[in-house]
This record gives C-alpha cells, sequence and structure tokens, in this order.
C-alpha cells in the first residue's frame, strides 16, 4: 500500500470539505475492494475518508411506497432485515448471495454502486426495480447511474447518502455465481413493478443494463416460455478466464428464466 | 461504531514504488489508536497503512489470528470486530478506532477450552491448523445468530474460510457439535 492521510469525519459536510482539499482523495466504506485494490497498488489516493462515523448514512426505512437504504449499510443488514425481506423478498436474497458472510459484514450498499463492478450484484437490483440514487446533490435515476466499467453519472466530489427501491408487485433474481468468489458471473433481476416490467442483467457487460427485447417479450407474457428462442448478441459482453462472451449470452438467457420461474404468484 | 473523530496528518507522499518510497515510508507518522482487545482497554501507535490483523500479531502480539492469502479470500485472520466476524486483513487498524475486538485468544476462559473449540478437537476438525482460528471465529458468528444450523447452513456460511487440509467434513461435524453443546450450555 503507499500511504494515505487517514479521516474519519463525524459528519457528511466535513467529509465534503476533505474530499475537496484533496483531489486525489477517496471515500472508504466498507474497503472490502478499495483496501485490495489498495494493498495491490493498483490505487493511490492522497486521503482515504472513513464515513463509518457519520450519523444518518446507515439504515433501512419503509416509506410506502419505498424501501430506502442508506448507503453505509452493510450486506449483512440488508439480506437479515424484516422490513426488506416483507417488502422485496428478491432484495434480501441477493444482499445475501454477496460473496461470503464476512464480506457481507463490511461491504455496503453505497461502495458497490460507487464502484459499479460489472460482475457486482447490487447493479441489478438496482437497474432491475428501477431505484432512485439520492446524492448530497441530487437524485439519479438508475437508468441514468451506470455509464460503463467502473463508471457511474456520480461526480468526483459526489457521495451517494441512499437507495430508494419502489416496491415491485414482485420480483427475483437469479444469478450464476462464481464458484470461489461469488461475483456473479451473469446476473439476472426480473421485476413487475408499477411503471412496468424490468429486466436488468449483471456481469455480461461492460456494467449493469437492460435487456429490453426481454421486458417486451415477458410484458406480452410473464412466463419463462414467452423468453424461449430469444438470444443475446455477445458482440459487447465480457470475456475472461471465468467465462467467454458466448458462454454470458447464454447464461442471460437462462438466468433470466430461472428468474421468471421464481416470481412467484 | 464510535463516532470519535479521527485525523491522520503527515507530510510525506511517495511518487513512486522503489528505494526512494521505503525512504519515506521510514518518515511516515505514528497515529495513536485505542480499542478493547478480549475485554482489555488497550493502545498503541501505527501508521495509517497498519492493517488490523499487523496490529492484532505485532503491536500486541497475539498470533493465533493468521494471514493466509492476505487478499480477502481465505478467512485465516477472521476475528469479531463489535460482535461481527470480519477479515483483519482487509480493514485498517485505524478503522478499528474505539471498536471492541476478539481474538481466538479471548475464546477460551481460564485455561480451558470453548465448547466449539473443544469440539474441533474431538471431531478431529483440523490438520495443520493453519485455518482453525479463523474457522472458529467465524463459526462462533454464525452460532450467534443460528444458534442450530444444519449441514447446508454450515457449509454456506463457511463459503469465506477455506481449509486446504481437512476437505471441510470434519469442520462442518465439529461446529455442528459444538453448536450443540453450546446449546446445552456445557
Ligand atoms: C472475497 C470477496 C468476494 C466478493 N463477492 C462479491 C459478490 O459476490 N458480489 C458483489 O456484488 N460483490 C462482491 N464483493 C464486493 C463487495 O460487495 C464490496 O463490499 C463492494 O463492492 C464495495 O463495497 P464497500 O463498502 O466495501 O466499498 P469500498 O471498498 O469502501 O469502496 C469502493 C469504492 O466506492 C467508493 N465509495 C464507497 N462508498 C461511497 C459512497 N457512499 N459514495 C461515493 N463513493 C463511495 C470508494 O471511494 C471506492 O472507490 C466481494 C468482495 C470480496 C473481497
Ligand atoms: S488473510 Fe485475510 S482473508 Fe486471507
Ligand atoms: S487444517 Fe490445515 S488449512 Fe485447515
Amino acid at each position: 500500500m503507499y500511504e494515505f492521510n487517514y479521516h474519519r469525519p463525524a459528519s457528511l459536510a466535513e467529509a465534503k470539505e476533505i474530499l475537496a482539499a484533496n483531489d486525489e482523495a477517496k471515500i472508504v466504506a466498507g474497503g472490502m475492494t478499495l483496501l485490495p485494490t489498495m494493498k495491490m497498488r493498483l490505487a493511490q489516493p492522497s486521503d482515504l475518508i472513513d464515513l463509518s462515523a457519520i450519523e444518518g448514512l446507515d439504515g433501512i426505512k419503509d416509506t410506502g411506497s419505498a424501501i430506502e437504504i442508506g448507503a453505509m449499510t452493510r450486506h449483512a443488514d440488508v439480506a437479515s432485515s424484516d422490513v426488506v425481506k416483507a417488502a422485496i423478498p428478491a432484495l434480501a436474497k441477493l444482499a445475501d448471495s454477496i460473496g461470503d458472510a464476512q464480506v457481507r459484514n463490511r461491504g455496503t450498499l453505497g461502495g458497490s454502486i460507487a464502484n459499479s463492478d460489472p460482475a457486482a450484484d447490487y447493479p441489478a437490483a438496482v437497474l432491475g426495480l428501477g431505484a432512485t440514487i439520492r446524492t448530497d446533490q441530487r437524485e439519479i435515476s438508475a437508468d441514468d447511474y451506470f455509464l460503463g466499467m467502473f463508471e457511474t453519472a456520480l461526480a468526483a466530489d459526489e457521495l451517494v447518502v441512499a437507495v430508494s427501491f419502489p416496491k415491485p408487485k414482485k420480483a427475483a433474481y437469479a444469478k450464476f455465481p462464481n464458484p470461489a468468489s461469488r461475483y456473479a458471473v451473469v446476473g439476472v433481476m426480473v421485476a413487475d413493478t408499477d411503471s412496468g416490467l424490468r429486466v436488468a442483467v449483471t456481469g455480461a457487460g461492460a456494467c449493469a443494463y437492460r435487456a429490453t427485447a426481454f421486458e417486451e417479450a415477458l410484458s406480452s407474457s410473464l412466463s419463462a416460455e414467452a423468453l424461449e428462442g430469444l438470444t443475446t448478441d455477445s458482440a459487447d459482453l465480457n470475456s475472461d478466464l471465468h467465462a467467454s462472451a458466448e458462454y454470458r449470452a447464454h447464461l442471460v438467457g437462462v438466468m433470466a428464466k430461472r428468474a421468471v420461474q421464481s416470481l412467484g404468484g | 461504531m464510535a463516532a470519535a473523530k479521527a485525523v491522520h496528518k503527515k507530510t510525506t507522499r511517495p511518487g513512486a514504488a522503489g528505494p526512494e518510497e521505503l525512504q519515506q515510508q521510514d518518515g511516515l507518522m505514528p497515529t495513536k489508536v485505542s480499542l478493547t482487545l478480549n475485554g482489555e482497554a488497550v493502545s498503541t501507535e501505527v501508521d495509517s497503512r497498519t492493517l488490523l490483523v499487523e496490529l492484532i500479531r505485532e503491536n500486541f502480539i497475539k498470533t493465533g489470528t493468521h494471514v493466509g492469502c492476505d487478499t480477502s479470500q481465505c478467512g485465516a485472520c477472521v476475528v469479531h470486530v463489535d460482535g461481527r466476524s470480519v477479515k483483519s486483513c482487509t480493514m485498517l487498524a485505524l478503522q478499528a478506532e474505539g471498536a471492541d475486538i476478539r481474538t481466538i485468544e479471548g475464546v477460551a476462559t481460564d485455561g480451558e477450552l470453548h465448547p466449539m473449540q473443544e469440539a474441533f478437537r474431538e471431531h478431529h476438525g483440523l490438520q495443520c491448523g493453519y485455518c482453525t482460528p479463523g474457522m472458529i471465529m467465524s463459526a462462533l458468528d454464525l452460532v450467534k445468530n443460528n444458534p442450530d444450523p444444519d449441514d447446508r447452513e454450515i457449509r454456506e456460511w463457511l463459503e469465506g474460510n477455506l481449509c486446504r487440509c481437512t476437505g471441510y467434513q470434519n469442520i462442518v461435524r465439529a461446529v455442528k457439535a459444538g453448536a450443540e453443546a453450546m446449546r446445552s450450555g456445557e
């Protein structure tokens, strides 16, 4: 690790101040992505701003039509939350499928979506459920948020404060996990929402994206059969030692069908 | 987590890797960190990059917590931070300011093995023993929330703990027996 200055501010305003004063400063949330990256010397922040002492950044609230989850809420707390389990069980299940128990005890929602790892699970839920990302400056709709590999609509000095997930009529997430890390080789969230049928795919492309052809097919008939014969173009998909682009393209269809099948009544 | 405010300021910063940087590292300013370790209030000085596992092993000479991979994969370094199992190789010592840390050394009482430790011995849940402290700390966190886990739940929970010797069979058996012993208050 390269050396850095460590800060643990007690307020968001103070965190913003440190961030503004240091070009190369970085936020640390759970550290489950950032610290390993720093150990490999792939990141060299001048300053680390630890958000863990700031009140009000974690917690889960039912706002009636949505579930709002603070940026610093750990994966384990989303997975075990009775509020999430009652309103969006697919989201609790998704959080419970991330990495391992110790990763879930530290990793946060804000860290996951700020990072936008192409294989991360949460982006599928954020996009699939049509969530709204609340930052310290504005609200960003999920459709405008994920821009590319490790790239989001967040400005350099912008902090995720919370994510609001509208309650779907029903939703399910199916993933083909990497057997070692549990990251999604491909993961698909299918959600029947008030604003229509949504299908979001993670793991396959540079970042989470919506499978519009699948959405159209499922809008006319919400059944696995409706997806029969639909194919995914592998041209822009990821290819690495875990899976080829062609295999990922195939998995998108398989995971989408599995998600539809587990939607239930 | 305590709302203590900690700012670690220092003056040097390396441009690139190499001998020059090593010299600058010597100039890192130590920062005080205070925490509870196995029930005892302790404090020491660390540099900002010090990992929690280094703090535990090198500053406090509690070497039961192991480093297997140093890449957040193997779980040999699992300790409890404020009651939850975490990988201490992926947390900074300064992030543990004010925290309550429990390591494998804090599990036995008065020289008597904890029922979970006893179960690992009884059921041959270890061979070389390298993964064992992490396995036990992880298992104790499981049992806290799920006092009667079945085999599948145990295997899923131990996803983040790798063992290169046992093939896991006896580890699962040990955790199950340990949980049972804990339930019956042995
Ligand atoms: C062994 C292992 C297995 C894993 N398996 C999975 C898996 O199966 N699925 C999965 O989805 N993930 C997985 N992860 C990643 C894990 O979920 C991370 O915790 C998560 O991606 C990042 O969250 P964090 O809180 O640790 O963020 P950090 O590492 O602290 O930060 C990540 C990035 O986000 C920025 N950031 C953090 N919080 C904010 C904020 N509030 N506002 C703006 N920027 C912010 C940081 O500056 C940094 O650039 C795994 C990690 C490990 C180590
Ligand atoms: S040493 Fe920490 S997970 Fe391997
Ligand atoms: S007993 Fe040797 S690694 Fe587990």
